[in-house]
């Protein structure tokens, strides 16, 4: 495979949820959340009870991959910030350690350059999260998760 | 590439539908969306032109059930078949996890499948994944069209290699969960095996 699987663990998941927590409370934000680049959810914060998070975590990374290919095109690495602006509600996207997406959803309420502010600090602490993450899954000890399943598992899940 | 979550307890899986353009691969996704039961399945998001051709990509997840706690949830996603968005191909094709190809069945389609076919070996080995080493499975889809080629000479075609292969009618559902039971379980065979 071209890339380790992502393995999210709870002490690392605590620590990137209590991050994002905070940036939502300090940018004044509606809702943050935290998307693999492959449009997997990772973690969120906010008033996300009536956001349908998975799809807007699947078309954040399309979005993503989208500009990222612009980018290329012209001759730029990526555009590591996005900004969509609405009538009401604003999205600011941003590239972290270079691997996931933290998007932030803010209204009149807060401001784009306290937004900015806040994502530049709140992106180094997950970039060390994140770090440290990576370090764990390139440890050869750290072995597959799902080692054990067996076939009868994997069948029983298809069982009508 | 899964993500495995210990803290909600959950794999996640990305299964891309690939073949040329107007195959039924849309269809092979509203169908699964259809017969699949609301506390199963999240929104399908099709993003497509005001002719209903798919412009970037379909989307749908859906969730298979458990596997020792933890809650298995496949992302499905299609890609824009048409030649000129190769570029939106390759893009879907980041972090997968297992390959739908879906052939269009009619011998006048024959050349569009080939060439797609080779659009994905080529996708594949840009992103460093390599056809022949993931889960793959092959449909060969309206079956029930009066100019649909034989099985033999689809098999001879375009799986030499020999994958699971499936036959179906996306427009009525047949063989279109064998397809996506198949390839499925192969994902999670994958996922068993580790890196």
């Amino acid at each position: 495979m071209v890339s380790p699987q992502l393995v999210m663990y709870e002490e690392e998941f605590n620590r990137i949820s209590a991050i994002c927590e905070r940036l939502c409370i300090d940018a004044n934000a509606k809702v943050v959340f935290l998307v693999d680049k492959n449009g997997q959810l990772i973690a969120s914060a906010g008033q996300t009870s009536n956001l349908d998070t998975t799809s807007l975590a699947s078309l954040t990374a399309g979005n993503i991959a989208a500009t990222g290919g612009l980018a290329k095109l012209i001759g730029e690495k990526e555009f590591s910030i996005l900004f969509h602006e609405g009538e009401r509600d604003n999205l600011h996207i941003s590239i972290v350690a270079g691997r996931v997406i933290l998007v932030v959803i803010f209204d009149g309420r807060s401001s784009l350059g306290l937004v900015r502010l806040r994502v530049k600090k709140a992106s180094q602490e997950l970039t060390v999260v994140f770090e440290s993450l990576m370090r764990k899954l390139e440890d050869p000890a750290a072995g597959s998760p799902f080692a054990e399943i067996t076939d009868e598992d994997i069948d029983n899940l298809f069982n009508d | 590439m899964s993500f495995i979550n210990y803290s909600s307890r959950e794999i996640n899986c990305k299964i891309v539908y690939y073949g040329p353009g107007l195959c039924g691969k849309t269809t092979n996704l509203q169908y699964i969306y259809a017969k699949t039961n609301p506390e199963a399945k999240g929104k399908m998001i099709s993003l497509a032109t005001e002719t209903e051709r798919t412009l970037f990509f379909d989307f749908l997840p859906l969730s298979l059930g458990e596997i020792r706690g933890f809650r298995t949830r496949f992302h499905l996603y299609t890609v824009p078949g048409q030649v000129f968005y190769d570029a939106s191909r390759k893009l879907i094709l980041k972090g997968v996890d297992g390959v739908v190809f879906v052939a269009d069945s009619q011998i006048e389609r024959m050349e569009a499948n080939l060439e797609s076919m080779e659009n994905l070996r080529v996708n594949l080995t840009e992103q460093g994944y390599d056809l022949r080493s993931i889960p793959y499975v092959i449909q060969y889809n309206k079956r029930d069209l009066p100019n649909a080629a034989s099985i033999e000479e689809l098999h001879r075609l375009l799986n030499p290699e020999t994958v699971p292969e499936f036959q179906s009618i996306a427009a009525t559902g047949w063989g279109v969960f064998d397809t996506l039971k198949a390839i499925a379980k192969l994902v999670l065979q994958e996922l068993k095996k580790g890196r």
